[in-house]
């Protein structure tokens, strides 16, 4: 049982790491856009592993579903035009790029080391139905009902920003 | 836990935040930057969920689907600010998208 888990997590570690540099090295946006839905899939499969089923779901229908299905949409109507940021070798932006990120790696990595490394061990225990839709339902609408209601705001907020700037310009270019 | 324990889901956390913040310095294509932004969110959400997990305690899910909401929201207006934009003629590019009035 806890090899399988392992064995798991390991083929989903490399295909979310793999796929991510992916989408970072692709020159064209396009397979760009479609290796995140492999990223976004074994991320489903490592919140699965963290018995939350929930999330997982909504992360596959909210992102594979609509988010990357809209990136797409956007690609094909722009023309995906492919850019190589590293042709004709490494350059000073693209040597500072890497060292950058490494920096952030190691920073997060010594912090959260110092803060909270002996707390690391021993995981609590769960109920069964710990990451069910009925337990977070029950979360969302008992103690986060404020983070639930802001959340609708947010979505209207943005739906509103989206129509007025795809209207506002063509009004423009019209008249 | 059976499997591995938190600090192998905090480092796999770590490495693809890494990826995630590589791609936005290096791209030029506000797309392709979208995309890694979105990469950022996810290791954000795996550390959360991980963190969630440990103590035992929902509300780290909870904090989790609102990030998901804010990344929804934050891809439907960087696509439509995109769209706007070239629909300007102007290149699509962040190293040449350097003033407001293009």
């Amino acid at each position: 049982m806890n090899v399988l888990v392992w064995m798991v997590w390991v083929v989903a570690a490399c295909s979310l790491l793999s796929s991510g540099i992916a989408v970072v090295l692709f020159s064209n946006p396009f397979f760009s856009a479609l290796a995140l839905i492999v990223n976004l899939a074994s991320l489903a499969v490592l919140y699965l592993l963290l018995s939350a089923e929930f999330v997982a779901a909504a992360q596959v229908l909210v992102y594979a579903g609509a988010v990357v299905v809209m990136f797409l949409f956007v690609i094909a109507y722009l023309g995906g035009r492919a850019d190589a940021p590293w042709a004709g070798g490494p350059t000073t932006q693209s040597l500072a790029a890497i060292g950058a990120a490494g920096a952030i790696a190691v920073e997060v990595v010594i912090v959260v080391a110092l803060k909270a490394g002996g707390r690391l061990a021993g995981a609590a225990e769960i109920p069964a139905a710990y990451g069910s839709p009925a337990n977070i339902g029950r979360l969302f609408l008992g103690p986060h009902l404020l983070a639930f209601e802001v959340t609708s705001i947010v979505l209207l907020v943005a739906a509103i920003g989206g129509v007025i700037l795809g209207t506002a310009v063509s009004r423009e270019s019209r008249g | 836990m059976a499997g591995p324990g938190i600090a192998a889901y905090l480092i796999l956390s770590v490495l693809l935040f890494a990826t995630g913040a590589f791609g936005v310095l290096i791209r030029r294509s506000p797309l392709i930057i979208l995309l890694a932004l979105e990469i950022m969110l996810n290791a954000g959400n795996l550390a959360l969920i991980a963190f969630a997990r440990h103590a035992g305690n929902g509300a780290g899910q909870i904090f989790a689907l609102t990030v998901m909401v804010v990344a929804a929201a934050e891809a439907v207006v960087g696509l439509g600010l995109i769209v706007a934009v070239s629909r300007q003629r102007v290149a699509l590019d962040v190293d040449k998208l350097n003033s407001l009035r293009g």
